[in-house]
């Protein structure tokens, strides 16, 4: 396998026990390759499950049926089957994600969130913590506040902490969930180059991109959802 | 002679053969604490009842009987002890530690050495040095049995960080023949090197918790230190007001209601037999000093 | 970017790998009380370097499966096993009695809610974390104390307080206390139960994110007893969902949090306040 994703069959429904045993379908046969380079922009209204697909191959959402292949090391994984070892592994050498929310314990500096993420893939703390204040910089959060817990920040601010932590490391996959929703003009641009970076070196990237503009700037190829009802 | 209406010793003959055998396990297993039927004694618990019954049931009709409390022959508890054991024993007592072939003490080691063929024999209040910090015997006694002793030493790190050196002055903590960890009774750390390969037999036994260990001669007793803060005993810069002897442990003696005091050896018999042959001390020698 | 790699985290790392065998299995554990069963057929490993969080209400069996796991407490059936440092997998109540203490005080830690259960409250905050060392032969006082000090800097405590008792510790500290007590032997497995149960919220952060730095620059495994999601999703990697005494539902943090599959996780997670 060339590509760095490989989703074949893909098939997703939530069944919620506690409201009656309702039964949603959401993704129904989804098929979706990506090659490395590539900035592959999820289209479609709300609600049809652009995020699920993210997730899926995040693996924080489990897949009913299908296969989620991701290059990882000199191998694949199928995100979809393997254990959760595995899993941790390639979220931690291969597949960076941006959510859209931040999520960090509370009263941890900014800079220790995101130099985590290089501590984790077994970075010297300290070249972390360097690493960790540059990408800082680069996303406009002034050095004062790089020692305070994101809780306190701005939405914007805790949406660029969220980047950095992802950015800051070279993940070969990039998942984006709505990586620009609460920034300025400013700052989105700075995330356009880091997205073009990104694809420069190689980098596979999977985005959600509401907004047109942002997505005609960094998306190399634009895949259509469709509600999973009608392609079932 | 005994007097009518005693057996022997005091103890029935059935009692003092379950003694007996506790005694003899004792000596096989050094250090290891037996358990026995203790009997109610005509003292009450804290008197000595665990070492009168050890020395009534070992006590023959040729042997001489020294009892000391805090190395003295002439306190109350040695009194008593002694006069119990002329009356229901009619053996011979003395108060000279080499004529005596059984010595009964409680918090104290006589300054003469014992020879080969003496039977020290401790009271001991508690015997179990693990107690301060597990209250369950069952795991006290596991405890034992696996040699985990390390907490042990917490009680001496605790000695040290508050007071700077190992501050446990009495009733120190040792590792008999390199297995059991021991008690060996209230006495004061400065007699604890006189057990270590002692040539007498070192009986204890503990009346109200029911228990009896031994030291069989020639044992090795080790005190628990630090390689940093090794063992160590009391020193005094006086010497004995008495007898002037820089060796022997010293009890501290208030003599007026002015402060004034004075240094006397514990041990009244080696005192006692130093100035009979001619030795003296600040007190002796000097008539208008201190109260003497 | 240039990543130095550091030898201690790349064992970890690889440690992570599937193929290290794993450090605790638990086989068919089934706990009965007097009928009544506490637990019943929970089979999970632990893997070196692996946080394993289970969560569920109090009553469903999250502490009894701890305290199985844990040599505390024999189970009625099923096994659980150890990988020992030199002889492999053994099974922990099977081994002799002596082996399995000597595992509990040097390659295990146990961490309890209430401090004062794993606390010795008589004696110095440095005679606390010494313990464990004397225990296991250290005989230099300087070298048990220069042990202490260095772990009370590790749990961030004042170190000029090494000779205060437990009790002038706050709830906070004492537990830090508790948890420097127990990782200066380096065990390779701790076991908490519900360690940031009995604190104020802003000493629970403080303190979970401690946890989460030791836990993983030491590259410990743990179990984590906790009815706290939060706490959960923030300490563990994996986690299982305990009711009724049997496991519901299990797999990766947030799988099972973000999309639960069982009823009674689908409830559990609905039923969380999000301040």
């Amino acid at each position: 396998m060339t590509a760095a994703i490989e989703i074949g069959g893909l098939a997703k429904s939530f069944t919620l026990h506690n409201q009656g045993g309702v039964r949603l379908p959401v993704l129904a046969g989804f098929d979706l390759v990506v090659e490395p380079g590539e900035c592959v922009a999820l289209h479609g209204p709300s609600g049809i499950g652009k995020s699920t697909v993210l997730r899926c191959i995040y693996a924080n959402y489990r897949a009913d049926r299908g296969r989620i292949l991701v290059r990882h090391r000199d191998g694949t994984v199928d995100m979809a089957a393997t254990h959760p070892r595995r899993i941790l592994a390639v979220r931690r050498e291969t597949v960076g994600h941006v959510s859209q929310f931040l999520r960090a314990v509370p009263r941890v500096a900014a800079e220790d969130v995101v130099a985590e993420t290089l501590r984790g893939r077994g970075a010297d703390p300290e070249a972390a913590t360097k690493a960790a204040r540059r990408m800082l910089r680069r996303l406009n959060i002034p050095a004062a506040l790089h020692r305070l817990a994101p809780a306190t920040f701005s939405g914007g601010e805790q949406q660029r902490v969220n980047l950095a932590r992802v950015f800051v490391a070279d993940y070969p996959v990039l998942l984006l969930d709505e990586p620009t929703a609460s920034l300025d003009r400013e700052n989105r641009d700075v995330v356009f180059e880091l997205i073009r970076e990104a694809a420069g070196r190689g980098a596979a990237i999977v985005g959600i991109f509401h907004d047109a503009e942002v997505r005609d700037a960094v998306a190399t190829r634009t895949v259509p959802l469709t509600a999973a009802r009608e392609a079932a | 002679m005994a007097e009518d209406g005693y057996n022997f010793a005091y103890l029935d003959e059935q009692t003092k053969r379950m003694i007996r055998r506790a005694i003899l396990k004792a000596v096989a297993i050094p250090g290891y604490q037996v358990p026995f039927g203790s009997r109610e004694m005509p003292l009450p618990y804290g008197w000595g009842t665990g070492g009168i019954q050890v020395t009534a049931s070992i006590i023959g009709r040729d042997d001489t009987l020294k009892v000391i409390d805090q190395g003295a022959d002439d306190t109350v508890n040695a009194v008593s002890i002694r006069k119990f054991f002329a009356r229901t024993a009619g053996v011979g007592t003395t108060e000279r530690t080499e004529d005596a072939t059984i010595l009964q003490t409680r918090h104290r080691i006589p300054e003469t050495p014992l020879g080969p063929g003496q039977i020290l024999v401790y009271q001991v209040p508690i015997p179990e040095p693990l107690r301060w910090l597990e209250p369950r015997e069952a795991e006290t006694r596991k405890m034992h049995a696996l040699e985990e002793y390390g907490v042990m030493h917490v009680r001496l790190y605790e000695d040290i960080a508050r007071f700077g050196h190992i501050a446990t002055s009495y009733d120190y903590p040792v590792r008999v023949n390199g297995r059991y960890l021991m008690r060996p009774s209230p006495i004061p750390k400065f007699d604890n090197p006189k057990m270590d390969r002692s040539p007498a037999l070192q009986l204890f036994g503990a009346g109200r918790e029911k228990r009896i260990y031994a030291i069989p001669p020639h044992t090795g007793v080790r005190s628990l230190d630090f390689d940093d803060h090794p063992f160590e005993v009391q020193k005094w810069e006086d010497v004995c007001a008495l007898c002037g002897s820089g060796e022997s442990f010293l009890d501290e003696i208030v003599t007026d209601d002015r402060g004034g005091r004075m240094f006397v050896c514990s041990d009244t018999d080696y005192c006692g037999r130093r100035r009979e042959a001619g030795h003296t001390g600040p007190a002796t020698r000097d008539p208008e000093g201190s109260g003497a | 970017m240039a990543v130095l790699q550091c030898n201690a985290l790349q064992l970890r790392y690889t440690g992570m790998m599937p193929e290290a065998p794993p450090l605790l299995s638990a086989r068919g554990v089934t706990k009965y009380y007097e009928g009544i069963p506490g637990c019943r057929n929970v089979s999970f490993e632990v893997w070196p370097g692996e946080v394993l969080g289970i969560v569920g209400e109090s009553g469903s069996g999250k502490t009894t499966v701890l305290n199985c796991i844990s040599a505390r407490l024999e189970p009625t059936s099923g096994t659980v096993e150890y990988a020992t440092r030199h002889d492999g997998p053994a099974d922990i109540y099977r081994m002799s009695e002596p082996a399995r203490r000597l595992l509990m005080r040097t390659d295990w830690g146990f961490v309890h809610q209430n401090p004062r259960e794993g606390l010795r409250m008589g004696v110095s905050a440095g005679a606390n974390i010494g313990e464990r060392l004397m225990a296991v032969g250290a005989r230099h006082y300087g070298n048990i104390r220069q042990a202490a000090t260095d772990w009370l800097d590790k749990v961030e405590m004042d170190t000029g307080r090494m000779d205060d008792l437990p009790f002038t510790f706050s709830g906070g500290m004492q537990q830090r206390l508790q948890i420097a007590r127990n990782l200066v032997t380096a065990p390779r497995i701790v076991f908490m139960d519900e360690p940031t149960g009995g604190l104020d919220v802003s000493v629970q952060a403080r303190l979970l994110d401690l946890l989460r730095g030791l836990v993983s620059d030491l590259g410990l495994a743990a179990v984590i007893v906790t009815h706290d999601l939060a706490v959960a999703r923030l300490l563990s990697h994996r986690l299982l969902v305990m009711r009724r005494g049997e496991v519901v539902e299990s797999g990766l943090t947030d799988q099972v949090l973000d999309d639960p599959q069982h009823p009674y996780s689908q409830l559990l997670v609905s039923s969380v306040i999000h301040p």
